[in-house]
């Protein structure tokens, strides 16, 4: 460790607030582009089971509903 | 000669193809009009944003004068297809059996010759309105006259792509604007070392060798442009 | 070879295989991730000019090569698709640009925060600056043209065009940009990239490089297969997966 403390590592003789927000942003940026294929792909599944569903009770779903 | 108008070679039909392109513009000279309104307009724009001081408008006159004939060009080339391809000539043109490669390039020919061809010439008057010296007159209708022809070209690979979606107008901008950039950076910077005393040359080259890489490719991105948006 | 090239066109095997990619290839990424965020932020001693502030090299550096190689994927992709009509290729098209660009948005955003306390300001008309905001305009104009379609195999092939368009034009756009800024370069701005770079520096780069390209590859391929079930959602293996995703 190049830090003799955590605060040292925090402040980074005073360019901590860039170094701690630059990668701050990046994490952020990667891990909103790598969970958008898996909840974009988990709500099409979710969607086309759903229409499966409808479809497979058929027309007796609404009379149930009222 | 009767059996030529039966039955054109490929260049009689090209160059009936940019006739045609040119009569119908003829018919609405205001259309022709407008880009050179607009440069006239926004010229003016830049006096009242940025001071009328005559010193600073003549160090900014090389850049505002080659973004203002940018922009103009931009928002003509949106239309160089569209009406044909409303009324499914443009369909009618894919189905020649003439190369479409060189009757496209007639299209562009032709929408070069009246926007940037007249802004060229006409751009000295604007460029004495916003006092750029005298000297660079001359390398800046070269350089126009060149780099037009560049931005006719690249607009007319956006505006084949975007013909056929009724919400174009903005898309087209941000598809080309990227590609007007090195233009822009080697038209303006003609202009500017020829303010400077220094030749513009070297400069007028490249847009030349600009110019030669988008005659030659440009035409095969149009035509494969027009073919999927014809298609769609 | 050519069974392979088939198999790579049939949408359930590239799924299927995809699939398997991610789920060995995501975990490792992430290890390499943050051993060399913990590594460059941590571990590293600072550059005897810059201070800590370098340290964003760490992310900037790795986001601005995946960002460009990116673009010669998507073009690669876009050739393949345009020229053997390969529907998957134009999957492969489509998914590369948004992370393209959330890339080269990573690198312009840590340059102008390593900017502000080596220049003094936020943002440089610099040649490289300049460049990649360009081939932000570029992976925003691929995605706003794809959306602005409705019929969406046009649209892979207008996108296709596009980028082919944009890989003729990127060495030229670079280099009238660089030729630019020699023009208009301003004294004050010195860069310290010329400088030879120290190993104990350069292998948490590399690793930093190698990880930003599994993040690419995985996002890519995660990318892919949502957008496979999404085309073939009315193929019975869909279905079929729909019926276990209910189980």
């Amino acid at each position: 460790m190049y830090f003799d403390s955590v605060q040292a590592a925090l402040s980074m003789d005073g360019h901590g607030g860039f170094v701690w927000s630059a990668y701050g942003i990046c994490l952020l940026v990667l891990m909103l582009i790598l969970l958008a294929p898996r909840r974009r792909q988990q709500k099409f599944l979710r969607q086309l089971a759903g229409e499966q569903k409808r479809r497979q009770r058929g027309p007796t779903v609404l009379k149930e509903g009222n | 000669m009767k059996e030529q108008a039966a039955a054109p070679g490929t260049l009689g039909f090209c160059l009936a193809l940019l006739r045609r392109q040119l009569t119908l513009a003829a018919r609405r000279p205001i259309e022709i009009g407008n880009p050179l309104l607009f440069f006239m307009m926004v010229v003016a724009l830049f006096p009242l944003g940025l001071g009328p001081s005559p010193e600073k408008l003549a160090g900014f006159a090389p850049g505002i004068l080659w973004i203002i004939a940018l922009l103009s060009n931009l928002l003509t080339s949106d239309t160089v297809f569209r009406s044909d391809f409303e009324d499914g000539s443009l369909e009618q043109l894919l189905l020649a059996p003439q190369p479409l490669f060189l009757s496209v390039l007639a299209y562009i020919a032709a929408h070069w010759l009246i926007t940037g061809l007249l802004l060229a010439l006409v751009s000295p008057v604007f460029a004495l309105m916003i006092n750029l010296p005298a000297v660079a007159i001359g390398t800046l209708v070269a350089s126009l006259l060149l780099g037009t022809a560049v931005l006719s070209l690249v607009g007319g690979i956006g505006a084949a792509l975007t013909v056929g979606l009724k919400r174009g107008g903005m898309l087209i901008s941000l598809l080309i604007l990227p590609f007007y950039m090195p233009v822009l950076i080697f038209g303006s910077a003609a202009v500017q070392n020829a303010v400077l005393g220094v030749p513009p040359g070297p400069y007028l080259a490249i847009i030349a060798a600009m110019l030669c890489l988008a005659v030659a490719l440009a035409p095969l991105a149009i035509a494969a442009g027009l073919r999927i948006s014809v298609d769609a | 070879m050519w069974s392979f090239f088939h198999k790579l066109g049939s949408p359930p095997w590239l799924y299927r295989i995809a699939g398997t990619i991610v789920r060995w290839l995501l975990p490792v990424t992430l290890v390499a991730l943050c051993v060399g965020l913990v590594w460059g932020l941590l571990y590293t001693a600072p550059d005897f000019r810059q201070g800590n502030s370098y340290r964003i090299i760490y992310i900037h550096v790795p986001a601005a090569v995946v960002a460009l190689a990116g673009y010669y994927v998507m073009a690669i992709a876009g050739a393949v698709s345009l020229i053997w009509k390969m529907k998957m290729a134009d999957v492969a098209m489509k998914s590369c640009a948004p992370i393209g660009a959330a890339l080269t948005f990573i690198a312009l955003v840590t340059g102008a925060i390593w900017g502000k306390p080596t220049w003094g300001t936020w943002w440089v008309w610099d040649a490289r600056i300049t460049s990649m905001l360009i081939l932000l305009f570029l992976y925003l104009g691929v995605v706003a043209l794809y959306e602005a379609y409705d019929n969406k195999e046009a649209a892979g092939k207008a996108c296709a065009v596009l980028t082919l368009v944009g890989t003729v034009n990127i060495p030229i756009i670079y280099k009238s940009v660089d030729w630019w800024y020699s023009l208009h370069q301003p004294a004050s701005i010195k860069f310290t990239g010329d400088s030879t770079i120290d190993p104990s520096m350069l292998y948490p780069l590399l690793l930093m490089i190698a990880a930003f390209y599994g993040v690419f590859t995985c996002c890519l391929l995660m990318n892919m297969r949502a957008e496979i079930l999404e085309r073939e959602a009315r193929t019975n293996w869909v279905k079929k997966l729909a019926l276990e995703y209910r189980a």
